[in-house]
Protein backbone atom coordinates (compact mmCIF):
# COMPACT_ATOMS: atom_id res chain seq x y z
CA UNK A 1 0.00 0.00 0.00
CA UNK A 2 2.83 2.35 0.92
CA UNK A 3 4.50 1.48 -2.36
CA UNK A 4 1.30 2.19 -4.23
CA UNK A 5 0.98 5.63 -2.68
CA UNK A 6 4.65 6.29 -3.33
CA UNK A 7 4.21 5.22 -6.96
CA UNK A 8 1.22 7.48 -7.38
CA UNK A 9 2.17 10.36 -9.63
CA UNK A 10 -0.03 13.42 -9.29
CA UNK A 11 1.14 14.75 -12.64
CA UNK A 12 0.28 11.59 -14.48
CA UNK A 13 -3.08 11.51 -12.73
CA UNK A 14 -3.70 15.09 -13.81
CA UNK A 15 -2.76 14.47 -17.43
CA UNK A 16 -4.69 11.21 -17.60
CA UNK A 17 -7.86 12.83 -16.24
CA UNK A 18 -7.55 15.85 -18.50
CA UNK A 19 -6.67 13.90 -21.64
CA UNK A 20 -9.24 11.20 -21.04
CA UNK A 21 -12.08 13.68 -20.53
CA UNK A 22 -10.94 15.53 -23.65
CA UNK A 23 -10.83 12.24 -25.53
CA UNK A 24 -14.33 11.27 -24.37
CA UNK A 25 -15.74 14.64 -25.40
CA UNK A 26 -13.93 14.67 -28.74
CA UNK A 27 -14.90 11.12 -29.62
CA UNK A 28 -18.44 11.75 -28.42
CA UNK A 29 -18.84 14.68 -30.76
CA UNK A 30 -16.92 13.39 -33.77
CA UNK A 31 -17.10 9.61 -33.58
CA UNK A 32 -19.49 7.89 -31.19
CA UNK A 33 -22.46 10.07 -31.97
CA UNK A 34 -22.29 9.69 -35.75
CA UNK A 35 -21.36 6.01 -35.46
CA UNK A 36 -24.20 5.15 -33.11
CA UNK A 37 -26.63 7.24 -35.11
CA UNK A 38 -25.57 5.56 -38.33
CA UNK A 39 -25.86 2.13 -36.77
CA UNK A 40 -29.25 3.01 -35.32
CA UNK A 41 -30.43 4.36 -38.64
CA UNK A 42 -29.26 1.24 -40.36
CA UNK A 43 -30.99 -0.98 -37.84
CA UNK A 44 -34.17 1.06 -38.15
CA UNK A 45 -33.85 0.75 -41.92
CA UNK A 46 -33.44 -2.99 -41.71
CA UNK A 47 -36.35 -3.25 -39.33
CA UNK A 48 -38.54 -1.15 -41.59
CA UNK A 49 -37.47 -3.09 -44.66
CA UNK A 50 -38.30 -6.35 -42.94
CA UNK A 51 -41.65 -5.02 -41.83
CA UNK A 52 -42.33 -3.79 -45.35
CA UNK A 53 -41.39 -7.18 -46.78
CA UNK A 54 -43.68 -8.84 -44.27
CA UNK A 55 -46.47 -6.46 -45.23
CA UNK A 56 -45.88 -7.12 -48.90
CA UNK A 57 -45.99 -10.84 -48.24
CA UNK A 58 -49.27 -10.47 -46.41
CA UNK A 59 -50.63 -8.27 -49.18
CA UNK A 60 -49.54 -10.87 -51.69
CA UNK A 61 -51.26 -13.58 -49.70
CA UNK A 62 -54.36 -11.44 -49.53
CA UNK A 63 -54.27 -10.89 -53.27
CA UNK A 64 -53.83 -14.58 -53.91
CA UNK A 65 -56.64 -15.41 -51.53
CA UNK A 66 -58.80 -12.78 -53.19
CA UNK A 67 -58.12 -14.06 -56.66
CA UNK A 68 -58.76 -17.60 -55.54
CA UNK A 69 -62.00 -16.48 -54.00
CA UNK A 70 -62.94 -14.70 -57.19
CA UNK A 71 -62.08 -17.76 -59.22
CA UNK A 72 -64.17 -19.94 -56.98
CA UNK A 73 -67.04 -17.52 -57.19
CA UNK A 74 -66.76 -17.38 -60.94
CA UNK A 75 -66.73 -21.15 -61.13
CA UNK A 76 -69.74 -21.38 -58.88
CA UNK A 77 -71.53 -18.79 -60.95
CA UNK A 78 -70.73 -20.59 -64.14
CA UNK A 79 -72.07 -23.82 -62.71
CA UNK A 80 -75.17 -22.07 -61.56
CA UNK A 81 -75.66 -20.56 -64.97
CA UNK A 82 -75.13 -23.88 -66.67
CA UNK A 83 -77.59 -25.48 -64.34
CA UNK A 84 -80.12 -22.80 -65.00
CA UNK A 85 -79.58 -23.08 -68.73
CA UNK A 86 -80.07 -26.82 -68.54
CA UNK A 87 -83.22 -26.35 -66.57
CA UNK A 88 -84.50 -23.76 -69.02
CA UNK A 89 -83.69 -26.04 -71.90
CA UNK A 90 -85.48 -28.92 -70.31
CA UNK A 91 -88.41 -26.75 -69.50
CA UNK A 92 -88.59 -25.42 -73.04
CA UNK A 93 -88.32 -28.89 -74.50
CA UNK A 94 -90.94 -30.28 -72.19
CA UNK A 95 -93.23 -27.37 -72.81
CA UNK A 96 -92.78 -27.78 -76.55
CA UNK A 97 -93.52 -31.43 -76.25
CA UNK A 98 -96.61 -30.76 -74.25
CA UNK A 99 -97.79 -28.16 -76.68
CA UNK A 100 -97.13 -30.47 -79.57
CA UNK A 101 -99.09 -33.16 -77.85
CA UNK A 102 -101.97 -30.87 -77.23
CA UNK A 103 -101.88 -29.56 -80.77
CA UNK A 104 -101.65 -33.06 -82.17
CA UNK A 105 -104.53 -34.24 -80.07
CA UNK A 106 -106.57 -31.32 -81.22
CA UNK A 107 -105.72 -32.02 -84.86
CA UNK A 108 -106.55 -35.67 -84.45
CA UNK A 109 -109.84 -34.83 -82.83
CA UNK A 110 -110.71 -32.39 -85.59
CA UNK A 111 -109.71 -34.96 -88.17
CA UNK A 112 -111.83 -37.58 -86.46
CA UNK A 113 -114.77 -35.22 -86.28
CA UNK A 114 -114.38 -34.34 -89.95
CA UNK A 115 -114.08 -37.99 -90.87
CA UNK A 116 -117.18 -38.75 -88.80
CA UNK A 117 -119.21 -36.04 -90.41
CA UNK A 118 -117.96 -36.96 -93.88
CA UNK A 119 -118.83 -40.53 -93.16
CA UNK A 120 -122.32 -39.56 -92.04
CA UNK A 121 -122.78 -37.40 -95.08
CA UNK A 122 -121.57 -40.21 -97.31
CA UNK A 123 -123.83 -42.72 -95.58
CA UNK A 124 -126.79 -40.37 -95.88
CA UNK A 125 -126.02 -39.81 -99.53
CA UNK A 126 -125.70 -43.50 -100.16
CA UNK A 127 -128.97 -44.05 -98.32
CA UNK A 128 -130.65 -41.43 -100.36
CA UNK A 129 -129.30 -42.81 -103.58
CA UNK A 130 -130.23 -46.35 -102.54
CA UNK A 131 -133.73 -45.17 -101.67
CA UNK A 132 -134.09 -43.37 -104.98
CA UNK A 133 -132.76 -46.37 -106.84
CA UNK A 134 -135.04 -48.65 -104.87
CA UNK A 135 -137.98 -46.42 -105.57
CA UNK A 136 -136.99 -46.29 -109.27
CA UNK A 137 -136.61 -50.05 -109.37
CA UNK A 138 -139.80 -50.53 -107.48
CA UNK A 139 -141.59 -48.16 -109.80
CA UNK A 140 -140.31 -50.02 -112.81
CA UNK A 141 -141.16 -53.39 -111.26
CA UNK A 142 -144.59 -52.18 -110.22
CA UNK A 143 -145.22 -50.65 -113.61
CA UNK A 144 -144.31 -53.93 -115.25
CA UNK A 145 -146.34 -56.03 -112.83
CA UNK A 146 -149.34 -53.82 -112.95
CA UNK A 147 -149.55 -54.28 -116.57
CA UNK A 148 -151.91 -57.26 -116.10
CA UNK A 149 -154.78 -57.42 -113.78
CA UNK A 150 -154.00 -60.60 -111.93
CA UNK A 151 -150.76 -59.54 -110.88
CA UNK A 152 -152.10 -56.23 -109.53
CA UNK A 153 -154.54 -58.05 -107.42
CA UNK A 154 -152.05 -60.53 -106.16
CA UNK A 155 -149.85 -57.60 -105.15
CA UNK A 156 -152.59 -55.96 -103.27
CA UNK A 157 -153.14 -59.20 -101.49
CA UNK A 158 -149.50 -59.63 -100.58
CA UNK A 159 -149.37 -56.15 -99.32
CA UNK A 160 -152.37 -56.57 -97.30
CA UNK A 161 -150.94 -59.73 -95.89
CA UNK A 162 -147.78 -57.97 -94.93
CA UNK A 163 -149.64 -55.25 -93.18
CA UNK A 164 -151.69 -57.81 -91.31
CA UNK A 165 -148.52 -59.51 -90.22
CA UNK A 166 -147.04 -56.28 -88.95
CA UNK B 1 9.40 -5.25 -24.93
CA UNK B 2 11.40 -8.29 -25.93
CA UNK B 3 13.81 -6.16 -27.95
CA UNK B 4 14.33 -3.67 -25.14
CA UNK B 5 14.90 -6.49 -22.74
CA UNK B 6 17.41 -8.32 -24.89
CA UNK B 7 19.49 -5.33 -25.80
CA UNK B 8 19.63 -4.10 -22.25
CA UNK B 9 20.31 -7.47 -20.74
CA UNK B 10 22.93 -8.18 -23.36
CA UNK B 11 24.64 -4.96 -22.30
CA UNK B 12 24.36 -5.57 -18.61
CA UNK B 13 25.50 -9.11 -19.08
CA UNK B 14 28.82 -7.90 -20.40
CA UNK B 15 29.20 -5.47 -17.55
CA UNK B 16 28.53 -8.14 -15.00
CA UNK B 17 31.05 -10.52 -16.49
CA UNK B 18 33.65 -7.74 -16.59
CA UNK B 19 32.89 -6.08 -13.32
CA UNK B 20 32.53 -9.23 -11.33
CA UNK B 21 30.31 -9.22 -8.32
CA UNK B 22 27.48 -7.29 -9.91
CA UNK B 23 24.62 -9.68 -9.63
CA UNK B 24 22.70 -10.35 -12.85
CA UNK B 25 19.54 -11.21 -10.95
CA UNK B 26 19.50 -7.90 -9.12
CA UNK B 27 20.25 -6.19 -12.39
CA UNK B 28 17.24 -7.81 -14.04
CA UNK B 29 15.03 -7.13 -11.05
CA UNK B 30 16.07 -3.48 -11.11
CA UNK B 31 15.42 -3.32 -14.82
CA UNK B 32 11.92 -4.74 -14.38
CA UNK B 33 11.23 -2.28 -11.56
CA UNK B 34 12.48 0.51 -13.76
CA UNK B 35 10.35 -0.61 -16.67
CA UNK B 36 7.16 -0.78 -14.62
CA UNK B 37 7.56 2.86 -13.64
CA UNK B 38 6.80 5.84 -15.74
CA UNK B 39 9.85 7.63 -17.13
CA UNK B 40 10.70 11.16 -18.05
CA UNK B 41 12.02 10.29 -21.48
CA UNK B 42 10.84 7.97 -24.24
CA UNK B 43 13.70 5.52 -24.22
CA UNK B 44 13.77 2.86 -26.89
CA UNK B 45 16.85 0.92 -25.77
CA UNK B 46 20.19 1.44 -24.11
CA UNK B 47 23.59 -0.17 -24.51
CA UNK B 48 27.07 -0.03 -23.05
CA UNK B 49 30.07 0.82 -25.17
CA UNK B 50 33.66 -0.36 -24.82
CA UNK B 51 34.39 2.22 -22.14
CA UNK B 52 31.54 0.72 -20.12
CA UNK B 53 29.48 3.88 -20.50
CA UNK B 54 25.77 3.27 -20.85
CA UNK B 55 24.14 5.00 -23.81
CA UNK B 56 20.39 5.57 -23.93
CA UNK B 57 18.64 5.79 -27.26
CA UNK B 58 15.28 7.52 -27.21
CA UNK B 59 13.48 10.83 -27.25
CA UNK B 60 13.80 13.41 -24.51
CA UNK B 61 10.46 14.72 -23.21
CA UNK B 62 9.58 18.00 -21.56
CA UNK B 63 9.76 18.13 -17.79
CA UNK B 64 7.18 20.42 -16.21
CA UNK B 65 7.44 21.09 -12.49
CA UNK B 66 5.48 23.27 -10.12
CA UNK B 67 8.02 24.62 -7.67
CA UNK B 68 6.66 28.01 -6.54
CA UNK B 69 6.14 28.72 -10.22
CA UNK B 70 6.30 26.79 -13.41
CA UNK B 71 9.64 25.15 -14.22
CA UNK B 72 10.16 23.71 -17.65
CA UNK B 73 13.18 21.94 -19.12
CA UNK B 74 14.02 18.99 -21.32
CA UNK B 75 14.45 15.58 -19.76
CA UNK B 76 17.76 15.23 -21.61
CA UNK B 77 19.20 17.47 -18.89
CA UNK B 78 18.50 14.81 -16.29
CA UNK B 79 20.50 12.14 -18.17
CA UNK B 80 18.45 9.31 -16.73
CA UNK B 81 19.15 10.35 -13.20
CA UNK B 82 22.87 10.56 -13.81
CA UNK B 83 23.25 14.34 -13.73
CA UNK B 84 21.77 17.38 -12.08
CA UNK B 85 19.47 19.60 -14.14
CA UNK B 86 19.54 23.32 -13.59
CA UNK B 87 16.43 25.37 -14.31
CA UNK B 88 15.42 28.81 -13.03
CA UNK B 89 18.23 28.87 -10.51
CA UNK B 90 17.12 25.62 -8.91
CA UNK B 91 18.70 22.19 -9.24
CA UNK B 92 16.80 18.98 -9.81
CA UNK B 93 17.78 15.36 -9.90
CA UNK B 94 15.85 12.25 -10.84
CA UNK B 95 16.01 9.37 -8.41
CA UNK B 96 14.06 6.18 -9.10
CA UNK B 97 11.83 7.93 -11.60
CA UNK B 98 10.98 10.84 -9.30
CA UNK B 99 12.38 14.32 -9.52
CA UNK B 100 13.78 15.87 -6.34
CA UNK B 101 14.99 19.37 -5.62
CA UNK B 102 18.67 19.28 -4.75
CA UNK B 103 21.64 21.53 -4.35
CA UNK B 104 24.03 22.14 -7.23
CA UNK B 105 25.93 18.96 -6.32
CA UNK B 106 22.83 16.82 -6.62
CA UNK B 107 23.05 15.41 -3.08
CA UNK B 108 20.05 13.46 -1.98
CA UNK B 109 19.51 12.96 1.73
CA UNK B 110 17.91 9.79 2.98
CA UNK B 111 15.97 8.96 6.09
CA UNK B 112 16.55 5.78 8.07
CA UNK B 113 14.41 3.64 5.73
CA UNK B 114 16.38 4.91 2.74
CA UNK B 115 13.67 7.27 1.47
CA UNK B 116 14.82 10.60 0.06
CA UNK B 117 13.96 13.55 2.30
CA UNK B 118 14.53 16.17 -0.40
CA UNK B 119 11.67 18.41 -1.49
CA UNK B 120 9.64 16.81 -4.25
CA UNK B 121 8.11 19.44 -6.56
CA UNK B 122 4.75 18.56 -8.12
CA UNK B 123 5.61 16.86 -11.36
CA UNK B 124 3.41 17.67 -14.35
CA UNK B 125 5.92 16.37 -16.88
CA UNK B 126 4.91 15.02 -20.22
CA UNK B 127 6.21 11.58 -19.39
CA UNK B 128 6.37 8.45 -21.50
CA UNK B 129 2.90 7.45 -20.27
CA UNK B 130 1.47 10.85 -21.16
CA UNK B 131 2.97 10.51 -24.63
CA UNK B 132 1.40 7.08 -24.99
CA UNK B 133 -1.94 8.45 -23.83
CA UNK B 134 -1.68 11.18 -26.45
CA UNK B 135 -0.70 8.68 -29.16
CA UNK B 136 -3.52 6.34 -28.17
CA UNK B 137 -6.02 9.18 -28.09
CA UNK B 138 -4.86 10.38 -31.47
CA UNK B 139 -5.05 6.87 -32.89
CA UNK B 140 -8.54 6.34 -31.48
CA UNK B 141 -9.69 9.63 -32.87
CA UNK B 142 -8.37 8.82 -36.34
CA UNK B 143 -9.78 5.32 -36.25
CA UNK B 144 -13.28 6.09 -35.07
CA UNK B 145 -13.54 9.35 -36.95
CA UNK B 146 -12.78 7.43 -40.15
CA UNK B 147 -15.42 4.89 -39.19
CA UNK B 148 -17.95 7.66 -38.58
CA UNK B 149 -17.10 9.26 -41.90
CA UNK B 150 -17.26 5.95 -43.75
CA UNK B 151 -20.86 5.57 -42.59
CA UNK B 152 -22.00 8.82 -44.08
CA UNK B 153 -20.03 8.19 -47.26
CA UNK B 154 -21.00 4.60 -47.73
CA UNK B 155 -24.72 4.53 -47.06
CA UNK B 156 -24.48 3.51 -43.38
CA UNK B 157 -22.15 0.60 -44.03
CA UNK B 158 -18.73 0.52 -42.38
CA UNK B 159 -15.70 0.40 -44.62
CA UNK B 160 -12.11 -0.61 -44.10
CA UNK B 161 -10.78 -1.15 -40.57
CA UNK B 162 -14.10 0.04 -39.16
CA UNK B 163 -15.57 -3.29 -40.20
CA UNK B 164 -13.47 -4.88 -37.50
CA UNK B 165 -14.41 -2.35 -34.84
CA UNK B 166 -18.09 -2.00 -35.63
CA UNK B 167 -19.09 -5.38 -34.15
CA UNK B 168 -17.13 -4.51 -31.00
CA UNK B 169 -18.96 -1.20 -30.70
CA UNK B 170 -22.25 -3.03 -31.20
CA UNK B 171 -21.25 -5.62 -28.63
CA UNK B 172 -20.53 -2.91 -26.08
CA UNK B 173 -23.84 -1.27 -26.88
CA UNK B 174 -25.99 -4.42 -26.87
CA UNK B 175 -24.34 -6.76 -24.40
CA UNK B 176 -22.75 -4.33 -22.00
CA UNK B 177 -24.68 -1.05 -22.01
CA UNK B 178 -28.21 -2.16 -22.86
CA UNK B 179 -27.89 -5.39 -20.87
CA UNK B 180 -26.81 -3.67 -17.65
CA UNK B 181 -28.22 -0.14 -17.88
CA UNK B 182 -31.34 -0.79 -19.85
CA UNK B 183 -32.81 0.33 -23.14
CA UNK B 184 -34.08 3.61 -21.72
CA UNK B 185 -31.02 5.21 -20.21
CA UNK B 186 -27.98 3.54 -21.78
CA UNK B 187 -27.48 6.25 -24.37
CA UNK B 188 -25.84 8.88 -22.19
CA UNK B 189 -23.25 6.42 -20.89
CA UNK B 190 -22.23 5.13 -24.30
CA UNK B 191 -19.47 7.70 -25.05
CA UNK B 192 -17.78 6.96 -21.74
CA UNK B 193 -18.11 3.18 -22.03
CA UNK B 194 -16.87 3.04 -25.62
CA UNK B 195 -13.98 5.38 -24.93
CA UNK B 196 -12.89 3.58 -21.79
CA UNK B 197 -13.06 0.16 -23.44
CA UNK B 198 -10.96 1.08 -26.44
CA UNK B 199 -8.65 3.28 -24.40
CA UNK B 200 -7.83 0.54 -21.92
CA UNK B 201 -7.66 -2.13 -24.60
CA UNK B 202 -5.34 -0.16 -26.86
CA UNK B 203 -3.07 0.86 -24.01
CA UNK B 204 -2.95 -2.74 -22.78
CA UNK B 205 -1.98 -3.81 -26.29
CA UNK B 206 0.67 -1.11 -26.51
CA UNK B 207 2.05 -2.54 -23.31
CA UNK B 208 2.63 -5.78 -25.19
CA UNK B 209 4.75 -4.10 -27.85
CA UNK B 210 8.53 -3.76 -27.62
CA UNK B 211 7.95 -0.08 -26.81
CA UNK B 212 7.49 -1.40 -23.32
CA UNK B 213 5.03 1.13 -22.01
CA UNK B 214 3.17 0.17 -18.90
CA UNK B 215 0.43 2.77 -18.88
CA UNK B 216 -2.58 0.80 -17.68
CA UNK B 217 -0.37 -0.87 -15.10
CA UNK B 218 0.18 2.50 -13.49
CA UNK B 219 -1.81 3.27 -10.37
CA UNK B 220 -2.33 6.94 -11.29
CA UNK B 221 -3.93 5.99 -14.61
CA UNK B 222 -6.31 3.41 -13.17
CA UNK B 223 -7.17 5.75 -10.31
CA UNK B 224 -8.08 8.50 -12.76
CA UNK B 225 -10.30 6.13 -14.73
CA UNK B 226 -11.95 4.72 -11.63
CA UNK B 227 -12.62 8.19 -10.24
CA UNK B 228 -14.28 9.17 -13.50
CA UNK B 229 -16.51 6.09 -13.24
CA UNK B 230 -17.25 6.98 -9.61
CA UNK B 231 -18.15 10.57 -10.44
CA UNK B 232 -20.27 9.60 -13.41
CA UNK B 233 -22.08 6.97 -11.34
CA UNK B 234 -22.96 9.37 -8.56
CA UNK B 235 -23.70 12.43 -10.64
CA UNK B 236 -26.13 10.55 -12.85
CA UNK B 237 -27.68 8.63 -9.95
CA UNK B 238 -31.45 8.80 -9.76
CA UNK B 239 -33.38 9.62 -6.61
CA UNK B 240 -34.08 5.91 -6.24
CA UNK B 241 -30.37 5.23 -6.19
CA UNK B 242 -29.79 7.72 -3.37
CA UNK B 243 -32.85 6.56 -1.54
CA UNK B 244 -31.53 3.00 -1.74
CA UNK B 245 -28.18 4.18 -0.43
CA UNK B 246 -29.50 5.93 2.67
CA UNK B 247 -32.68 3.94 3.15
CA UNK B 248 -31.84 0.43 1.92
CA UNK B 249 -34.76 -1.25 3.67
CA UNK B 250 -37.35 1.13 2.28
CA UNK B 251 -40.84 0.95 3.73
CA UNK B 252 -40.52 -2.65 4.82
CA UNK B 253 -40.32 -1.75 8.52
CA UNK B 254 -41.13 1.18 10.83
CA UNK B 255 -38.51 3.93 11.07
CA UNK B 256 -37.83 3.33 14.75
CA UNK B 257 -36.76 -0.24 14.02
CA UNK B 258 -34.56 0.90 11.19
CA UNK B 259 -32.39 3.23 13.27
CA UNK B 260 -30.21 0.58 14.95
CA UNK B 261 -29.87 -1.30 11.66
CA UNK B 262 -28.94 1.79 9.75
CA UNK B 263 -26.13 2.63 12.13
CA UNK B 264 -24.45 -0.38 10.53
CA UNK B 265 -26.09 -0.52 7.11
CA UNK B 266 -25.63 3.03 5.89
CA UNK B 267 -21.86 3.13 6.57
CA UNK B 268 -21.58 -0.20 4.72
CA UNK B 269 -23.50 1.20 1.78
CA UNK B 270 -21.33 4.32 1.77
CA UNK B 271 -18.21 2.20 2.00
CA UNK B 272 -19.48 0.16 -0.92
CA UNK B 273 -19.66 3.38 -2.89
CA UNK B 274 -15.90 3.79 -2.50
CA UNK B 275 -15.00 0.11 -2.68
CA UNK B 276 -16.59 -0.34 -6.10
CA UNK B 277 -14.29 2.07 -7.98
CA UNK B 278 -11.40 1.05 -5.74
CA UNK B 279 -11.77 -2.56 -6.86
CA UNK B 280 -11.84 -1.30 -10.44
CA UNK B 281 -8.57 0.56 -10.11
CA UNK B 282 -6.76 -2.17 -8.22
CA UNK B 283 -7.95 -4.92 -10.57
CA UNK B 284 -6.72 -3.24 -13.74
CA UNK B 285 -3.49 -2.05 -12.12
CA UNK B 286 -2.64 -5.41 -10.58
CA UNK B 287 -3.47 -7.42 -13.68
CA UNK B 288 -1.40 -5.33 -16.04
CA UNK B 289 1.44 -4.92 -13.57
CA UNK B 290 1.54 -8.66 -12.90
CA UNK B 291 1.45 -9.48 -16.60
CA UNK B 292 4.41 -7.22 -17.27
CA UNK B 293 6.38 -8.60 -14.33
CA UNK B 294 5.76 -12.21 -15.40
CA UNK B 295 6.74 -11.68 -19.02
CA UNK B 296 9.80 -9.63 -18.20
CA UNK B 297 10.89 -12.12 -15.56
CA UNK B 298 10.59 -14.96 -18.05
CA UNK B 299 12.58 -13.00 -20.61
CA UNK B 300 15.13 -12.29 -17.89
CA UNK B 301 15.32 -16.01 -17.10
CA UNK B 302 16.70 -16.63 -20.58
CA UNK B 303 19.77 -14.61 -19.67
CA UNK B 304 20.08 -16.19 -16.25
CA UNK B 305 19.92 -19.75 -17.58
CA UNK B 306 22.31 -19.09 -20.46
CA UNK B 307 21.95 -22.61 -21.77
CA UNK B 308 19.98 -24.16 -24.61
CA UNK B 309 17.38 -25.99 -22.62
CA UNK B 310 16.59 -23.46 -19.93
CA UNK B 311 16.57 -20.47 -22.21
CA UNK B 312 14.46 -22.25 -24.82
CA UNK B 313 11.98 -23.23 -22.16
CA UNK B 314 11.88 -19.68 -20.85
CA UNK B 315 11.33 -18.42 -24.35
CA UNK B 316 8.47 -20.86 -24.91
CA UNK B 317 6.91 -19.88 -21.61
CA UNK B 318 7.33 -16.16 -22.30
CA UNK B 319 5.71 -16.68 -25.69
CA UNK B 320 2.76 -18.55 -24.17
CA UNK B 321 2.30 -15.94 -21.45
CA UNK B 322 2.47 -13.18 -24.08
CA UNK B 323 -0.43 -14.79 -25.91
CA UNK B 324 -2.36 -15.06 -22.66
CA UNK B 325 -1.53 -11.40 -21.96
CA UNK B 326 -3.05 -10.43 -25.30
CA UNK B 327 -6.25 -12.08 -24.09
CA UNK B 328 -5.88 -10.44 -20.68
CA UNK B 329 -5.52 -7.08 -22.43
CA UNK B 330 -8.98 -7.33 -23.97
CA UNK B 331 -10.42 -9.12 -20.94
CA UNK B 332 -9.37 -6.38 -18.53
CA UNK B 333 -10.74 -3.72 -20.84
CA UNK B 334 -13.98 -5.69 -20.99
CA UNK B 335 -14.15 -6.12 -17.22
CA UNK B 336 -13.50 -2.45 -16.57
CA UNK B 337 -16.19 -1.45 -19.06
CA UNK B 338 -18.62 -4.10 -17.86
CA UNK B 339 -18.28 -3.17 -14.20
CA UNK B 340 -18.53 0.55 -14.94
CA UNK B 341 -21.71 -0.16 -16.88
CA UNK B 342 -22.99 -2.26 -13.98
CA UNK B 343 -22.42 0.61 -11.55
CA UNK B 344 -24.11 3.02 -13.95
CA UNK B 345 -26.95 0.52 -14.14
CA UNK B 346 -27.36 0.57 -10.36
CA UNK B 347 -27.26 4.36 -10.32
CA UNK B 348 -29.82 4.83 -13.04
CA UNK B 349 -32.29 2.21 -11.92
CA UNK B 350 -35.66 3.75 -11.28
CA UNK B 351 -37.79 1.08 -9.68
CA UNK B 352 -37.27 -0.55 -6.32
CA UNK B 353 -35.04 -3.58 -6.44
CA UNK B 354 -34.24 -6.06 -3.75
CA UNK B 355 -31.20 -7.77 -5.25
CA UNK B 356 -29.04 -4.72 -5.84
CA UNK B 357 -26.05 -5.97 -3.92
Amino acid sequence: MEKLIEDFSVGLFFWQTLLFIALVLLLWRYAWKPILNAVNDREEGIKNALAAAEDAKKEMQNVTADSEKLLKEARAERELMMKEAREIKEKIVSEAKEQAQVEGDKLIKQAQATIESEKKAAVTDIKNQVAELSVDIAEKIIKEQLANKDKQLKLVDNMLNDIKLD
Amino acid sequence: MACTGQSVFAGTDEISSEAEGKDLKTEISDYIQHHLKDSHDFSLFSYSDDQNITHHVGLPLPVILWDNGLVLFSSSKLHHGESVAEAGGNYYKAYHGKIYKTDSEGTINYDESHHPTNIKPVDFSITKSVVMILITGFLMFLLFRSLAVSYSKNNNIAKGVGRFFEPIILYIRDDIAIATIGEKRYRKYMPFLLTIFFFVWFLNMFGMTPLGVNVTGNIAITTALAILTFLLTNFTGTSDYWKHLFDPLGDSMPWIAKIPLYIILVPIELLGLIIKPFSLLIRLYANMQAGHIVIMSLIGLMFIFKNWIGSTLSFGLAFAISIIEILVAVLQAYIFTMLSALYFGFASEEHEHAEAH
